[in-house]
């Protein structure tokens, strides 16, 4: 019953074929400017505009000048950190507030929830200033927390999670309330491993989303030794030139931890299933 | 109504304040607060750099309104919004189902078609650039090829802006697919089994019951993608980096000119303008796609 | 009001010098640039000299992404935070002085008379209300780039000295494939890097046309000339068409064209030297814009950084920004900067040395110097939008360049009223 589809569709899916085919075709299409920039990150500098699919030169170089010669090391643990503390408190209190309002009832529900969302309306490019000033007058300017702060909630988990939540069937809780669970665990024990797969998609794009911040971090961060990785890979493009290679490099460095983290949690999406597939 | 229900539902509601009580403050105060600070600053002549901010009443919205840029932007935007998420969407949910329906290969091809979502933006726009170039680029090489003239696409007003949305198309597919995925397996198996069972099958399945157990996400994707949209920004000033929003304003976009007044101009009075311009739009067709959209799941 | 101000500043020099009598006083100033690797080596190791030189005074250097610089330092502003002194582009200074964050430089330590006899005449543009409002280390100018490989390919014995010359160069050096696609470029055009500039400061003047009057107020480029001279630009692009816009990508494309060797020329600044130098692969050479007719007027646009005083330097920290401004601007300073930065110095007597001169590199754009103009700029960035907008609406559009360059000019207009009717005083 748990996996039944899939073994069932196994067996007769005449057409699983034709779907391998148009998803190998497909992958052409997405994964060529990826491929392109590894490509183009084992290039000489010379080389970078020879437009050849496959380096005539592979070296390695631009990754060890990357490496070694800028601070790179140290721009990629500042992004590690920030990116991996917005995402806990993201994670934690996003499903929180989007269990709440998808399952309680209590009187503002339908208010608080689009104040919530009107905050997505606002461009970042907006806030920046009159987080400057507060950040500025508190003290959190090139620090991280002055860094991450805005980050620590964002509506998008909230309005993501509320709409997966809105799908747990309210029996599931019910049935907890008569067992004596308490109302955090209702959400904790019960509601949350229902909605793992948007949980876990909620992480990654969270992570994602704090791991290539540039706008803010720019203006908050004062030190060369509080540079995020989008902020330090600025420093490549200059007025005289964009050094392509180094920017490249940097690039294909930058995605490994967010392929990680995509890896380890899109087993989280698909492990959800079998959970929600049995309680109901 | 007994009075034990009563007190139940005003312990809920208690519950449900306490637990909102930390999220609020913070929305209060780090989002909602600056908002407001920006529309106080849209009836200010507000130089970003200047100690002197005059009171100017609705100055900045008169002065936007007979802005060509502003206009241009604004059409812009809703044209980027009318082409990207209709296609964006179709695309993310048939890749999604097709992801489900293989056995081998699936983390592969998930990741493979996350790509696109983890490419710095600045890597990815200098590729999908060549990719467009009239010289060197791909497009125009199999239009040569074929006989057909060759296309200026960035390099043309008309064309740039649905050269510039197939490249965001592209990049939010990773993610449009992540949902539709997370959506999709969020779907209790049961049901598929029991109209199996009565005999449906493809395209019924597809209609009766993945599309109304899917309403919640495919509610989020068109809600969240148009407030996406809507902001378009990072990805066409890379796109158009030397002549940002160019050729001529062609895929210029209403945020990227607030940031163009604001910080390279420092014209913030009509730049907080511009953004509440946006912001009252976005609302309002948020709500509206939410009352119009959204069915109550019923299993 | 302004004795309790001199007061206060006697008060703090007071207790400064007593400060660092007793051995306990540290001041500390910052200084903030964008990011350049080589300036921001030379100026970790400056600061280290200036402090052993100065005990008692600490500098913070910070510097930040180029692209993003202007961003970073208004929001900084914004919050009445930011440095003690600064690096800004000329072009930006008048919204920065405008807006109170500078201060002028003090006549005592730096007297306008002498600024005028020791700095390049371009400096003038840091002028305002008589008094100077920032000093550049080091200028630029342009100059024509050229693949000497492509030219003696071509059969071009030397780089054009006239802009027929010129045009001939860049036709013959303009390769095509079968389908009429351009694989290389004669001239890299790029009307977002620096042609608009040589539009505005170069073509205009040497077609006989003033751009902007004296006074900086008004718009004058739009004459049958100018639109002559706006003509004779687009004209490579649209009937020669010896080079496209945008052919590579990026901010910088017509100069990474040229590195690679897909382009026969560009113009670019003397601050584009290290650069070429690290990443072109072909034989390349500079020599002066071309000029219209042999031994006619020639003309250049020149530009600077400057490093200004601002608002929160007071006090004890007032008197060492001065001495880190001074020694920042001093000819030993330039001298260094010309060295490991490789950009020109500000000081007549070091950009006179005939050495310098005679550099097959620094040489060209040494002597466009001396007829280099800066454009008064009110703000940059839509002044640069409005000329590179007009010539996208002949190349694109197909308007005439007359009817594109008479719109810009009363768009251009719009943008200096919206300015001068703010300062009439100016």
């Amino acid at each position: 019953m748990i996996s039944g589809r899939r073994v069932k569709l196994r067996r007769r899916d005449p057409k699983a074929g034709l779907a391998y085919l148009t998803l190998a075709a497909g992958t052409v299409l997405v994964a060529f400017p990826f491929y392109w920039m590894v490509a183009s990150a084992l290039k000489p500098f010379n080389e970078m505009f020879d437009l050849r699919l496959i380096p005539t030169h592979p070296t390695l170089l631009n990754f060890a000048e990357v490496l070694t010669r800028t601070r790179f090391p140290r721009w990629f643990g500042n992004s590690l950190i920030v990116a991996t503390i917005t995402t806990v408190s993201v994670a934690f209190f996003d499903s929180l507030v989007g269990y709440v309002l998808a399952k309680l009832q209590f009187p503002g529900r339908g208010f608080i929830f689009v104040m919530i969302l009107a905050t997505l309306m606002i461009p970042t490019e907006m806030l920046v200033i009159p987080w400057y000033i507060m950040s500025s007058a508190y003290g959190w300017i090139n620090s991280y927390w002055g860094i991450m702060f805005p980050g620590l909630m964002s509506a998008f988990g909230v309005f993501l999670i509320r709409q997966f939540m809105s799908g747990v069937p309210d029996e599931l809780l019910d049935a907890g309330r008569i067992d004596g669970v308490t109302e955090f665990g209702l959400y904790w024990r019960i509601a949350l491993p229902q909605i793992r797969p948007a949980l876990a998609a909620l992480c990654i794009f969270t992570f994602l989303g704090n791991w290539n911040a540039f706008l803010w971090p720019l203006i908050v961060i004062q030190g060369a030794d509080m540079r995020t990785l989008p902020v330090g890979i600025a420093l490549f493009s200059g007025e005289a030139g964009s050094s392509w290679n180094l920017i490249m490099a940097s690039s294909a460095l930058a995605v490994l931890p967010v392929l990680a983290v995509f890896v380890v949690l899109q087993r989280q999406i698909i492990e959800g299933v079998t959970l929600t597939g049995l309680r109901s | 109504m007994s009075v034990p229900q009563l007190r139940l539902g005003t312990r809920r509601a208690l519950w449900a304040y306490t637990f909102l009580f930390v999220p609020l403050l913070f929305y209060i105060a780090i989002r909602l607060g600056p908002a407001f600070s920006s529309l106080y600053i849209s009836l200010h002549e507000w130089n970003l750099i200047s100690p002197s901010k005059p009171f100017v009443g609705l100055q900045n919205f008169r002065l936007l309104a007979r802005d060509p840029r502003f206009v241009q932007a604004a059409v812009n935007t809703v044209r980027y919004v009318l082409v990207g998420i209709p296609v964006q969407m179709a695309l993310g949910l048939a890749v999604a189902l097709l992801l489900q329906r293989i056995n081998r290969f699936r983390g592969l091809f998930r990741a493979l078609y996350f790509m696109p979502f983890v490419t710095p933006i600045v890597a990815a726009a200098w590729v999908w650039q060549w990719m467009y170039s009239e010289s060197f680029g791909p497009l125009n090489e199999i239009l040569a090829t074929v006989g057909l003239p060759l296309q200026p696409f960035l390099r043309n007003p008309g064309q740039a802006l649905y050269a510039v949305a197939a490249m965001i198309i592209w990049q939010y597919l990773g993610f449009q697919i992540v949902i539709f995925l997370a959506g999709l397996e969020a779907i209790p198996r049961v049901y598929y089994e029991a109209a199996e069972v009565d005999g449906a099958s493809g395209w019924r399945l597809f209609r009766h019951i993945t599309v109304p157990l899917l309403n919640p996400t495919l509610v989020f994707s068109v809600v969240y993608g148009t407030i996406v949209f809507l902001q378009l920004f990072t990805q066409v000033l890379n796109m158009t980096f030397g002549d940002q929003g160019g050729p001529l304003a062609g895929t210029l976009t209403v945020v990227l000119y607030v940031y163009q007044l604001g910080f390279q101009r420092f014209m913030m009075g009509e730049a907080a303008a511009a953004t509440a311009v946006l912001f009252v739009a976005i609302l309002g067709i948020t709500l509206l796609q939410i009352r119009v959209l959204s069915k109550p799941v019923e299993y | 009001m302004r004795y309790v101000f001199a007061a206060a500043t006697v008060a703090a020099l007071v207790l400064t010098l007593a400060g660092i009598g007793a051995g306990l006083q540290q001041v500390t100033i910052t200084y903030w640039q964008y990011f350049f690797a080589s300036k921001v080596k030379l100026v970790d190791d400056l600061v280290k000299q200036f402090e052993a030189q100065n005990s008692g005074i600490q500098v913070v250097h910070e510097n930040f992404p180029y692209d993003a610089y202007n961003q970073k330092v208004a929001s900084a502003v914004s919050a009445g935070q930011g440095p003690d002194v600064i690096n800004l582009f000329y072009g930006w200074v008048p919204l920065y002085v405008d807006s109170g964050y500078l201060q002028a430089l003090p006549a005592e330590a730096f007297s306008p008379m002498e600024i005028e006899r020791d700095f390049v005449p371009m400096v003038k543009n840091s002028r305002f209300d008589g008094k100077y409002w920032a000093l550049p280390t080091a200028v630029r100018s342009l100059a024509l780039f050229y693949n000497a490989d492509l030219l003696r390919a071509a059969d071009i014995g030397r780089p054009p000295i006239t802009w027929d010359e010129f045009l001939t160069a860049a036709q013959r050096t303009t390769v095509r494939d079968a389908a009429g696609r351009l694989t290389t470029e004669g001239f890299g055009v790029s009307p977002a890097g620096q042609d608009h500039q040589l539009i505005r400061e170069v073509l205009f003047r040497q077609w006989g046309v003033a751009p902007y009057s004296a006074d900086g107020r008004r718009v004058t480029y739009a004459t049958a000339q100018g639109a002559e001279a706006f003509k004779w630009y687009t004209d490579l692009i649209s009937q020669h068409k010896v080079g496209v816009i945008d052919f590579f990508p990026g901010g910088n494309g017509y100069r990474d064209a040229f590195m690679a060797g897909r382009a026969g020329m560009i113009v670019d600044g003397s601050f584009a030297v290290g650069s070429i130098r690290a990443g072109t692969k072909a034989g390349w050479g500079v020599t002066e814009l071309p000029r219209r007719t042999l031994g006619g007027e020639p003309s250049n646009f020149g530009s600077y950084w400057v490093h200004g005083l601002t608002v929160h330097a007071q006090g004890a920290r007032r008197d060492a920004a001065i001495k880190f401004l001074k020694f920042l601007t001093s000819e030993q300073v330039q001298r260094l900067w010309l060295q490991q930065v490789g950009e020109l110095p500000a000081s007549r007597k070091l950009v006179n040395d005939p050495q310098l001169a005679a550099d097959a590199i620094y040489g060209p754009f040494i002597r466009g110097l001396a007829y280099a103009r800066a454009t008064f700029f009110v703000d940059e960035s839509a002044q640069r939008q409005v000329l590179v907008d007009a010539v996208n609406e002949v190349v694109v559009n197909n308007k005439s360049p007359r009817q594109a360059l008479d719109e810009a000019a009363a768009k251009e207009q719009k943008i200096l009223d919206e300015f001068w009717k703010k300062h009439p005083a100016k």
